[in-house]
């Protein structure tokens, strides 16, 4: 392991030592420190790369050129951080990925047998919504993603066992499933602004909801696949019950009006729009996995 | 049906055009979808009919300056690209 000889706290700013001499290794640190510029400690041929870059520091123009590069970049990077930030925030994205693997199986197995979680509340914790590494209920986005990936997995091996492959229906494949998920969000959102709720439900929260049908997808596909049509209506009908479950029972938790806590207890008029909101978007995700899947398993 | 982004954004500019070519005065009115036909009163829920004209409207004021920009780009693009 040569490359962990230049690195660590102290050993790749002294060019003096001797290039293979390793520093102690540091027991606290998680991941290796690679601030320190590039590695020195790599025999002889890193001091003919030193040689070469002393050389070229010395001429003033390289160097002065070599700073105004490092000011445009640095100032580019700033504004690229500002537009990105004025169109979403990465903080918020960050926390749909904070997830560890004990929260991936339990959201999993949530996902296929939803009918004996009994509490389906997001908890909070000073007006924060938890992290999904601490409540199981959060959405997120690691889930639906990874799942989206192996679906165009799936795809390409379904379609090359009945030699119907080739790249470019691999995108399209895709493209595809990512339209249909916007579009179902933007569907989303507008019946959501139609019956006037009033809930922290952001697009991605959504776009998380959407995705998860993903999962649901790729058990169809791989019952198609393992037990031929049987098993492929047999998988669709199961991962459809539980999906239309979790969703009417995610989505009722989180538009319900009485189970917000703002002081009024009454009970407001969206409530019969919010259940059709509710219920229609239940029922629709049958519907677009077998349309997503069905050309898969003919 | 298979889509492609590119789908989608044309689909989503006709949309847009579509809801930006609902004259106020002459048709939306006579349908009774005017924006100062029943708004009615500091009710605490607007109703989707509501929602809906309050939608178009502002859409059609949103954008339609951006929709100039983007339909002259596009009849542009597809002039030179096909």
């Amino acid at each position: 392991m040569a490359y962990h000889q230049g690195y660590g706290g102290q050993g790749s700013k002294h060019r003096g030592r001797g290039p293979l001499v390793p520093p102690a290794p540091d027991p606290h640190q998680l991941f290796d420190d690679t601030s320190a510029g590039f590695p020195h400690a790599q025999g002889t041929p890193a001091s003919g790369i030193d040689m070469g870059f002393n050389t070229l520091l010395a001429d003033p123009m390289a160097n002065v050129a070599v700073a105004y590069g490092s000011s445009i970049a640095s100032q580019s990077k700033d504004i690229v951080h500002k537009e990105i930030h004025r169109f979403m925030s990465v903080n918020r994205l960050k926390y749909f990925f904070a997830v560890d693997t004990a929260y991936v199986t339990k959201k999993l197995a949530l996902l296929l047998f939803p009918y004996a979680h009994q509490n389906w509340e997001v908890r909070y914790s000073r007006d924060t919504p938890l992290t999904p590494r601490q409540d199981i209920n959060a959405p997120d986005l690691y889930i639906p993603s990874m799942a989206f990936i192996t679906y165009i997995l799936l795809a390409g091996i379904a379609l090359g066992l009945q030699q119907r492959f080739s790249p470019e229906v691999l995108g399209m494949c895709a493209s595809t499933a990512f339209v249909w998920v916007i579009i179902e969000v933007l569907a989303l959102l507008l019946s959501l602004y139609l019956v006037t709720v009033q809930s922290d439900l952001t697009p991605f929260d959504l776009l998380a909801f959407s995705g998860y049908k993903y999962v649901g997808m790729i058990l169809a596909v791989l019952g198609g696949l393992l037990f031929g049509s049987d098993g492929y209506y047999v998988a669709l009908a199961w991962t459809s019950c539980a999906l239309m479950y979790f969703l009417a029972r995610s989505l009722r938790m989180k538009l319900h009006p009485s189970l917000v806590p703002d002081g009024m207890g009454h009970p407001r008029g969206g409530g019969r729009g919010q259940t059709y909101v509710t219920l229609g978007a239940a029922a629709c995700q049958p519907l677009i996995v077998y349309w997503l899947t069905f050309h898969l398993v003919r | 049906m298979a889509f492609t982004l590119y789908a989608l954004l044309q689909a989503a500019l006709l949309f847009v055009n579509a809801i930006a070519v609902l004259h106020e005065e002459r048709f939306l009115r006579n349908v009774g979808w005017g924006t100062d036909q029943g708004i009615g009163g500091f009710g605490e829920e607007p109703g989707i009919k509501a929602q809906l004209m309050n939608l178009i409207r502002s859409v059609r004021t949103v954008m339609r300056v951006p929709l100039i920009a983007v339909n002259s780009i596009t009849i542009v693009l597809l002039l030179l690209f096909g």
